[in-house]
């Protein structure tokens, strides 16, 4: 397939996986507030710290509560990970892809948009964020079923598996990451009711809770973290993210596994046989934080390589824009 | 009271395409005259409702230049379909099929041996001051001796009821994918119109391009690449250059996605370059190879021209056809026509004057306010001034213009354009049609049949272009 096709429809998935997770940060965060009685506003700060983005925040807002970290996260277009710009950027390179995606996968793709849109015009969703941010979950949902069950799995669609899987991985590393970071010094306070509220809505804004009780009883940090790493069955958890981008890397390419024919299938196939060898005491002991940070980079390593080996455009005469992304 | 009964619905001074006279079908539109006869009240509306809601989602819809918000809209449309009878069909169709190889003679002559030029049939100084004309393209020996594989012509009723050519579009002709679009909604809508009037069908228009483009393939290439070359996802037209890459189950290129590779045209996919052997271009000349014509251009592929003279990649269509698009080489074609064929033109042209000539130019700006006065290379409807309804500063404005730079304009015989009916609200208005077949030149010339009927969906406008308030509708051509 075109190159410049497969890099539209890797980005399109991205961006779509991104808008729904910040949509699960912001409203488990809705939830807690009203189950918590944490005072004042340090429960959004966390929030755009997941999404990487503080220093453009700090730039444009004088603080951060809960009005202001909606706002930037929702409907911002000039934060380049919120919902409104994720939405619009996988739209028009859905648009740019029409004939190859299916039909139906454009009119999500375009009824998607329009929700956040109309939404962004209508400001009325802060008297109901809930509906708002289920809707925008569900529409993310609703587009991942339409690709699986009307396009036909080859190449473009294992495109937009490898974009939805890394772009997964990345912000479940980055969820655990930052909440490890705000929920610590609650762990010498073992016990106390607001840490067992937060781990659960930790576990919530991945969609993880149901699944981590059928699996697990109590629910410990350690406990948790190893199910958002290292589950193998859970489709939120890393390992389970980078298992399936390496599948569909491969179906691209054709290469056994075990062995490798370009840099990114080196960087991936490292990245899962680390994950598969890896137990939650040794990551504890290397501490937790170091280590989400190195996957992070490690997920970052390999989307350039991604980028490099299968999107570059070998002549350099070529003036054309790229197609529409952040990272 | 009925749709068309002659208290509601006034045919007035004109041709009408449905009524023959006030309360009396034409033979070819009994059928869909009784259908909407027998509509019970509010039932029309509901369908072009239910079109208008299907063409959107469909996602038919084209670009609305500077419209930072995005973007689509849909082409109006207007549910009541425009009947044409099998003999005048006929007749059109061979008079295009004439119109076409004439044109495609005249490309070939032009640019090798300008025989035409030599007697003097057509002027030297139109053909070199004309925009189109790309002298860059002379001595080329394009595929099969085809030019212009892809046209369409604009044709209007007079006031007679006989057609005229209006216009040719000899580069890059759009619209032809809503011709398609509109014919599967009015399926639906009209299901049993369609069993009992044996209309002609236009669907296999992709399969037919689709063919015409492989039939120019390099000598010896066994299963040709073709690809749809389309400037991108801003351009107007870009539904139906995804839709048409679709139908014909070909790669959608930009300019960016091809290069040049060791004398041939490769685009560049994820598994390295693939050859590539027929491009079907919808971008202009200008922008095709920056190292050729504009140098400033981004869309096109530097180097392609080189490897197009060597004939190892196919254009559709040929560079250079554009000079048979220019306004003042359309007032030549009946003599084009006689020249290459000897033969009288089926299809006569609308009475044109040239302002490029001293005794027309007089005419014209004597006359102003009763001629219709086009700029000869701009389309769209820019550039254009109906003189019945213009201002007087409009008409001097215009005037000016003619003596500064009279090749650049013509005028034109204000017609009194065919009518349709449309639905309005409630009732049904008469509005001023015009027609664009589509027309494929490979092993031979195919004209559609039927193609789009634009109308002009403001109250008395003679304007039929999307881009001036213009809308569709679908046009159905009866068979024998």
């Amino acid at each position: 397939m075109l190159s410049r096709v497969a890099n539209s429809i890797y980005w399109m998935s991205r961006t779509l996986e991104r808008a729904e997770n910040v949509a699960r940060f912001i409203d488990v965060n809705l939830n807690l507030m009203l189950d918590t009685d944490v005072v004042g506003n340090s429960q959004w700060e966390p929030l755009v710290m997941t999404s990487g983005d503080r220093s453009l925040f700090e730039k444009l807002y004088r603080e951060s509560n809960k009005d202001s970290v909606m706002r930037f996260l929702t409907f911002d277009r000039s934060n380049p990970n919120s919902i409104y710009s994720c939405v619009l950027a996988a739209r028009e390179n859905a648009r740019s892809i029409r004939e190859i995606i299916s039909s139906e996968m454009w009119e999500q793709a375009n009824r998607f948009y329009m929700l956040v849109r109309d939404a962004a015009e209508k400001n009325t969703i802060f008297n109901n964020p809930h509906d708002f941010y289920t809707d925008v979950k569900m529409a993310s949902h609703l587009f991942d079923g339409i690709a699986d069950a009307t396009m036909s799995h080859n190449e473009p669609w294992h495109f937009l598996r490898l974009g939805k899987m890394l772009e997964r991985a990345d912000k479940t590393s980055r969820i655990l990451d930052v909440k490890y970071y705000f929920l610590l010094p609650n762990l010498y306070g073992v016990g106390s009711a607001i840490d067992g509220v937060q781990w659960a809505a930790l576990l919530r804004s991945a969609s993880s809770f149901e699944m981590y009780r059928k699996r697990r009883r109590r629910i410990t940090p350690e406990r948790v973290a190893d199910f958002l790493i290292l589950d193998r069955h859970f489709p939120r958890s890393i390992i389970y993210c980078v298992s399936r981008a390496e599948e569909s890397l491969r179906a691209i390419t054709g290469t056994a596994y075990s062995f490798y024919s370009n840099l990114p299938e080196r960087l991936l196939g490292q990245l899962t046989s680390s994950l598969n060898y890896s137990s939650i005491e040794e990551i504890m002991s290397g501490g937790l934080h170091e280590f989400l940070d190195s996957i992070q980079f490690r997920l970052n390593r390999i989307d350039d390589a991604i980028s490099e080996s299968f999107f570059a455009l070998p002549n350099p005469q070529s003036n054309k824009p790229s197609p529409v992304q952040y990272q | 009271m009925k749709l068309l009964d002659p208290e509601r619905y006034d045919v007035g001074a004109f041709y009408d395409e449905l009524m023959k006279g006030p309360g009396i079908p034409r033979p070819e539109t009994r059928l869909l005259f009784e259908l909407l006869e027998s509509l019970p009240d509010g039932e029309l509306e509901n369908f072009q409702k239910a079109a208008e809601a299907a063409l959107y989602r469909m996602g038919v819809t084209f670009t609305v230049y500077g419209d930072s918000q995005g973007v689509e809209k849909i082409l109006p449309f207007d549910i009541i379909p425009r009947v044409i009878g099998a003999r005048e069909w006929s007749n059109i169709e061979k008079g295009l099929k004439q119109r076409i190889q004439a044109i495609n003679f005249f490309l070939e002559d032009l640019y090798s041996g300008q025989k035409i030029l030599q007697d003097g049939i057509v002027p030297k100084e139109l053909i070199f001051s004309s925009p189109g004309f790309r002298p860059q393209c002379l001595g080329v020996k394009v595929p099969r001796g085809i030019w212009c594989h892809v046209t369409g012509s604009d044709l209007v009723r007079d006031g007679k009821g006989e057609f005229l050519v209006l216009e040719d579009n000899v580069r890059c002709p759009s619209g032809v994918s809503y011709v398609i679009e509109n014919r599967h909604v009015l399926k639906r809508t009209f299901g049993k119109v369609f069993e009992t009037s044996r209309i002609r069908s236009v669907d296999d228009y992709p399969l037919r391009l689709l063919e015409t483009l492989e039939y120019l393939a390099p000598e010896g290439t066994e299963s040709p690449t073709v690809v749809l070359l389309t400037p991108g996802v801003y351009n107007s037209a870009y539904f139906e250059h995804s839709f048409l890459a679709q139908q014909m189950g070909v790669e959608l290129v930009e300019g960016s996605d091809l290069t040049v590779l060791d004398g041939r045209v490769v685009m560049r996919t994820t598994q390295g370059p693939k050859r590539v052997d027929v491009i079907y271009r919808r971008i202009d000349d200008d922008f095709l190879d920056p190292l050729v014509f504009r140098s400033d251009s981004l869309l096109g592929i530097p180097g392609i021209m080189d490897v197009y003279r060597a004939g190892r990649v196919a254009l559709a269509n040929a560079p250079g056809t554009g000079v048979a698009d220019d306004k003042a080489i359309y007032a030549y074609i009946p003599q084009i026509i006689d020249y290459y064929m000897k033969e009288e033109p089926i299809l006569k042209n609308v009475p044109t004057w040239l302002c490029h000539n001293k005794k027309d130019r007089e005419y014209v700006i004597e006359n102003i306010s009763r001629l219709v006065v086009k700029a000869t290379n701009e389309s769209g409807g820019y550039g254009m001034l109906i003189g019945p309804s213009s201002t007087k500063a409009e008409q001097a404005d215009f005037r000016e213009r003619i003596r500064k730079n009279p090749r650049n304009y013509i005028a034109q015989e204000t017609l009194s354009l065919s009518r349709s009916p449309v639905l309005v609200q409630d009732h049904l208005e008469g509005r001023h049609v015009d027609l664009r077949p589509y027309n494929l030149f490979g092993k031979e010339v195919y004209v559609m049949p039927g193609g789009l009927t634009r109308v002009a969906l403001r109250k008395n406008s003679l304007v039929v272009n999307s881009s001036q308030g213009g809308g569709t509708k679908d046009t159905w051509v009866l068979k024998d």
